[in-house]
């Protein structure tokens, strides 16, 4: 079979994943049962939730600046309303989905940079999760607390959970027809208007997606950490676009992968834990962080040379 | 009305009307502790929004993230080398000078390498920058040499000093940018790196050029902020990363490269301290100071696209 | 003419682009089972009525009618009415495979299955109009060749699906087509007419709709200058009622080529022969579409033009073939677009020397004919032949010894190519080394040398006299590349 381009661009997550978890057992053997497995990928649910949600505007070709903020706004939410007052906080998360659609219309029909309308949102979104947790608490709905703590036979729940989203992220983007529709406006968006499509709902179908997978990634994370507050995701923004690009996408032209950006998400979480097992100075820790980023974007580059040479002698 | 068809009379018209409107809740009490206040603050925004702007303007995907880990590694060296002795001040410039330029080389040496885009080289970078700061800076607070702390807070005839420097550069930036030969380039490349290759442009001098222009002026800015707040901080460049992308935006550049300006960083730059003062004189707490400021932030740059309607092509 | 009511209509069509009038009161009735063939120069007007007839432009005056009533004509009505259009850019997204293009181009057409049945439209589609062509509908577009991509858009456009395909554009549509594949598509629309569809074939090579076209009209400064059953034109007839005069071909002098002594700069290449060029020299560049004479061009681009830091005289310059791509730079005026290859030759101290910009842009477009009444508009404001002079003269006003040319004369009109031929043998003589690749073998009777190229390397190269179409065509179709070398 012929190894395409964009199977070698998905091979990389997965192979940076695999050393990485080599690297963590050959450190610490014991990571390398169910509870280890569990520890070292804890918070990779909501991480990979976020990096779906960035990777639905990344495939119009746009940039969401604002997703630590809406994360944490989600989370805050999910901690007071959906808790205390279940149906008020599901219709308020229900309500912030529809801002995001009501976003990427916008957006469209004013022909607004996503870049600063989003920068603009994250203000928004910050300010409302400070007005309804201006100190940290709150407390995780019981049934959120029993899903994300359960433990499911042979994989660990962080791992399970982590395959069937991006079983789920797949069949929308890559496999329906309106994940066809998103990528083709990310692709050609005039050609895609004149063959009679409405860019407008493209572009909201792609904006509501990733509010919703935001929400899930808030509540997500409230179920993991049993509170909130309103600083908790905003390193979201920034891991959730290394994440997508780790994965095998592209800033433009409608060039994404599900399955790429979760692993790419997964693998951002365990760098975390590599770190600390390699009793790193705490002053290294984000240096090797973005040094890790590099090596895999490095080795992405090495491999891509590797197939264009074997493409170039057959 | 000419002056309100260019792409930056908006930010200006912004910033005049929530300085009306500041000053009209002291009764005028205010006006010109306001004003020079607001030419204070905004001289660091306009710094580092001069050259994010150039780095904008190279099309889409060019973004410096690495600005606020350049500022505050630039700041904790140049101030520990100085270590208070005034007679290092021009020594002390150059070192954070000459840090800027490093990264920004190393930024440009990343993106080429990698051949990845620049947000995501600029965001790796900006990690190993930001634990460098981290390491040198140890938590000791050292104080910037009394001349250099007297010289950036005080005053010529009643204009700040930082205002004159940020006022010159902006005049270097624009000659720059509309009359030079280098700044036709930068823009072709914007509009189209393939067409600017092929019209012989030297696409690699060019954007590298621009990276350590950009990285320079951070470093300037953050040896500036130091010096301004009586020391470096760890955090101190953290809120620039943000607010130089808003400020070029916001100013009428284009986010999709290819068509700058620079009078809009000033008025945009003024707009942003404006709006912060405005709410505070008013007395609102943290989240609706944030819910307003990002609102405002997409009004203007919603108005703006409305103008923009009206002069397409111009 | 048929009597058959007219499938789609437009009359007494007026439309103005702020100074430039597109249409000038155009007439037109297109008829089941007829290929009309749209013949004029670039700005005639052509690419405006075809915007008009697919409903993306409204009328300033005049009206379209469909099935003979007059009403709301839009993008959707088009549609619905069975209209299909094939544009000169590619509109195609590359990000997408081929099976999902045909997704997204025929909405509507696919139930819940859609992916099998999408592959199976994208081939059946395929086979019909390029049989044998080769192509994996489960290939992304972006990794297909440009012929290729062309290939499936109009593969696509006339696939069976969704409301039937009753009225095919198609603009320029074998700009990218080797002979062979477009002979195929013109074999195709002769038996879509035949089955009752009608066509409008857009193309600037005349023998091709002679030979395709029922009817021809012929446009000129947005109007219709005739309109006559294909039969009765001649290739000089059309030339002569487009406003161009038909010439006598003309050899070039060969006198001062002979004598060229060092070569300026060659390309070797681990297969095939090497390419040379010497000072005044016209090297040609020929061969079926897309068999490496862009990846040479390029190649040799990226050698002589620094990257890093470019000095004040430009060893080398470049005329754009795909000008959407790599030529023009759309935000800008039409004289920054000409003068930014010449910019180091116009600068003082770093700054642009506003007034010498001027009068540099200015002597060009009194050479080279570009139609504006002002420098300083938007280059997009300009017909896509006026573009490309653009182009050409950005390449030639910088003052680089070696120009080369990738393709340049595509969807250029008749009179214009005459210009830019004149231009192109005086500054040969003049010393100025030119590499020419074109799809037009005509063209390449006016080098000096030319190098056939099959299968990515030269196989054969042909100077002065033996520069003819048979031998072109020998070179570009016998056997392997290997054993041509061989």
């Amino acid at each position: 079979m012929r190894l395409s381009p964009d199977l070698i661009r998905l091979a990389v997550p997965f192979l940076a994943l695999a050393a990485l978890l080599a690297g963590v057992f050959w450190l610490q053997p014991r990571a390398m049962s169910y509870t280890g497995l569990n520890l070292l990928f804890n918070l990779a649910v909501p991480i990979a939730l976020a990096t779906l949600a960035q990777m639905f505007i990344i495939a119009v070709n746009d940039l969401d600046l604002s997703m630590g903020a809406f994360v944490s706004f989600a989370a805050c939410v999910t901690a007071t309303f959906l808790h205390d007052t279940p149906v008020l906080g599901a219709l308020i998360l229900a309500a912030s989905v529809a801002a995001y659609a009501a976003l990427g219309v916008v957006i469209h029909l004013r022909g607004l940079p996503a870049i600063v309308v989003t920068l603009g949102m994250s203000f928004v979104w910050l300010g409302l999760a400070v007005m309804i947790l201006p100190a940290p608490g709150g407390a995780a709905p019981a049934w959120l607390r029993a899903l994300m703590t359960v433990r499911p036979p042979l994989l660990p729940m962080a791992l399970a959970a982590s395959i069937l989203i991006a079983l789920v992220a797949h069949l929308i983007i890559a496999r329906s027809a309106l994940g066809v529709l998103i990528r083709g406006v990310g692709g050609n968006e005039r050609s895609v208007a004149r063959a009679g499509w409405s860019v407008l709902r493209a572009k909201a179908a792609a904006y509501a997606l990733a509010g919703l997978f935001g929400v899930l990634a808030g509540m997500a994370l409230v179920g993991l950490t049993t509170s909130a507050d309103a600083n908790i995701a905003l390193r979201y923004t920034l891991l959730s676009i290394a994440g997508v690009i780790l994965g095998g996408g592209e800033f433009v032209g409608g060039r994404v992968s599900a399955v790429g950006a979760v692993v790419g998400a997964l693998t951002l979480a365990l760098a975390g834990s590599f770190l600390s097992f390699l009793r790193l100075s705490p002053d290294w820790q984000i240096g090797a962080q973005g040094a890790i980023l590099i090596l895999v974007l490095a080795l992405r580059l090495g491999l891509d040379a590797l197939e264009r040479r074997r493409r170039g002698r057959a | 009305m000419t002056l309100l068809r260019k792409p930056w009379a908006w930010a200006w018209i912004a910033a005049v009307a929530v300085y009306a409107v500041t000053i009209a809740a002291t009764a005028g009490a205010s006006a010109a502790g306001l004003a020079q206040a607001a030419f204070t603050f905004a001289a660091f925004s306009v710094i580092v929004g001069l050259g994010q702007m150039f780095v904008i303007t190279l099309g889409p995907g060019n973004v410096d993230l690495s600005i606020p880990a350049t500022m505050t590694l630039a700041g904790t060296v140049a101030l520990k080398f100085m270590d208070g002795a005034d007679d290092r001040a021009v020594a002390g410039l150059a070192v954070a000078l000459g840090i800027g330029a490093g990264v920004g080389l190393l930024n440009y040496a990343l993106i080429k390498a990698l051949r990845i885009p620049p947000i995501i080289a600029t965001l790796a970078l900006s990690f190993i920058v930001q634990s460098t700061a981290i390491w040198t800076n140890r938590g000791i607070r050292i104080k910037p040499p009394e001349s250099l702390a007297a010289f950036s807070t005080g005053n010529l005839w009643g204009i700040p000093n930082l205002a004159i420097v940020a006022g010159l550069l902006t005049l270097a930036a624009w000659v720059l940018l509309e009359r030079s030969a280098w700044g036709r380039r930068v823009t072709a490349i914007g509009q189209s790196p393939a067409a600017a290759r092929r019209a012989g442009i030297a696409v690699d001098g060019v954007r590298l050029s621009t990276y350590v222009l950009c990285a320079t002026l951070a470093g300037l800015c953050g040896f500036l902020l130091s010096c301004f707040s009586g020391g470096a901080a760890l955090n101190m460049g953290a809120e620039y990363l943000l607010i130089s992308i808003a400020v070029v935006v916001i100013g009428g550049s284009s986010v999709a490269g290819g068509n700058s300006n620079v009078p809009g960083i000033w008025g945009a730059a003024l707009f942003l301290f404006l709006v912060v003062s405005m709410l505070n004189t008013y007395g609102f707490g943290a989240g609706p100071r944030m819910i307003l400021t990002g609102i405002i932030i997409i009004a203007v740059i919603l108005a703006a696209s409305l103008r923009g309607r009206g002069a397409e092509g111009g | 003419m048929s009597d058959a009511p007219a499938l789609l209509s437009v009359s007494d069509a007026r439309l103005r682009f702020g100074e430039v009038t597109a249409l000038d009161g155009v007439s037109l009735a297109l008829r089941p089972g007829e290929c009309l063939g749209l013949v004029g120069h670039n700005g005639a007007g052509k690419s405006t009525l075809v915007n008009v007839l697919n409903g993306g432009l409204a009328l300033h005056a005049g009206s379209v009618a469909a099935g003979g009533r007059a009403g709301r004509w839009d993008v959707a009505a088009a549609r619905a009415m069975g209209l299909r259009c094939v544009f000169q850019e590619l509109s195609l997204c590359p990000n997408l495979t081929v099976a999902e293009n045909a997704r997204i181009l025929h909405r509507g057409h696919f139930g819940l299955r859609w992916r099998a049945e999408a592959r199976r439209l994208a081939r059946a589609a395929l086979d019909a109009v390029f049989p044998g062509h080769g192509i994996d509908v489960r290939a992304q577009v972006a990794s297909l060749a440009l012929a290729q991509r062309q290939m499936v858009e109009i593969a696509l456009a006339f696939a069976e699906a969704g409301t039937p395909a009753r009225l095919v554009i198609l603009d320029e549509p074998t700009s990218s087509l080797d002979a062979g594949i477009a002979g195929q598509l013109l074999a195709h629309v002769r038996r879509f007419v035949a089955a009752g569809g009608t066509v409008v074939l857009i193309s600037h090579i005349l023998s091709e709709v002679l030979a395709t076209a029922t009817r021809i009209v012929v446009m000129k400064d947005g109007k219709v200058v005739a309109d006559r059953p294909a039969a009765a034109f001649t290739q000089a007839g059309l030339v002569a009622a487009m406003g161009s005069t038909a010439r006598e071909r003309q050899r070039p002098d060969r006198a001062a080529a002979a004598a060229a002594p060092e070569p300026l700069a060659v390309h070797a290449s681990p297969r095939g022969l090497p390419v040379r060029v010497a000072p005044g020299e016209v090297v040609g560049l020929t061969g079926l579409a897309g068999h490496g004479q862009t990846e040479l061009l390029r190649a040799l681009h990226e050698r002589l033009a620094p990257a890093w830091a470019a000095g004040r005289d430009p060893k080398v310059a470049y005329v754009a073939g795909d000008r959407r791509f790599d030529g023009i730079l759309p935000l800008w005026s039409i004289r920054r677009n000409l003068t930014i290859s010449a910019l180091a030759a116009l600068t003082r101290r770093g700054l642009v020397d506003g007034r010498a910009e001027a009068a540099a842009a200015e002597a060009w477009r009194t050479r080279i004919g570009i139609r504006s009444p002002d420098l300083g508009l938007p280059i997009l404001s300009l017909s896509g032949g006026n573009q490309q002079k653009v182009l050409f003269a950005r390449a030639l006003l910088a003052a680089a010894p070696l120009v080369l040319m990738d393709d340049p004369m595509r969807g250029v009109d008749v009179g214009t190519k005459q210009e830019v031929y004149g231009i192109i043998r005086a500054e040969a003589a003049a010393g100025r080394a030119f590499v020419w690749y074109s799809t037009e073998i005509e063209e390449m009777e006016l080098c000096d040398r030319v190098y056939v190229f099959r299968e990515g390397a030269a196989v054969a190269e042909l100077e002065g006299e033996e520069i003819t179409e048979a031998a072109i065509l020998a070179a570009s179709f016998a056997g392997h590349a290997a054993e041509a070398l061989a």
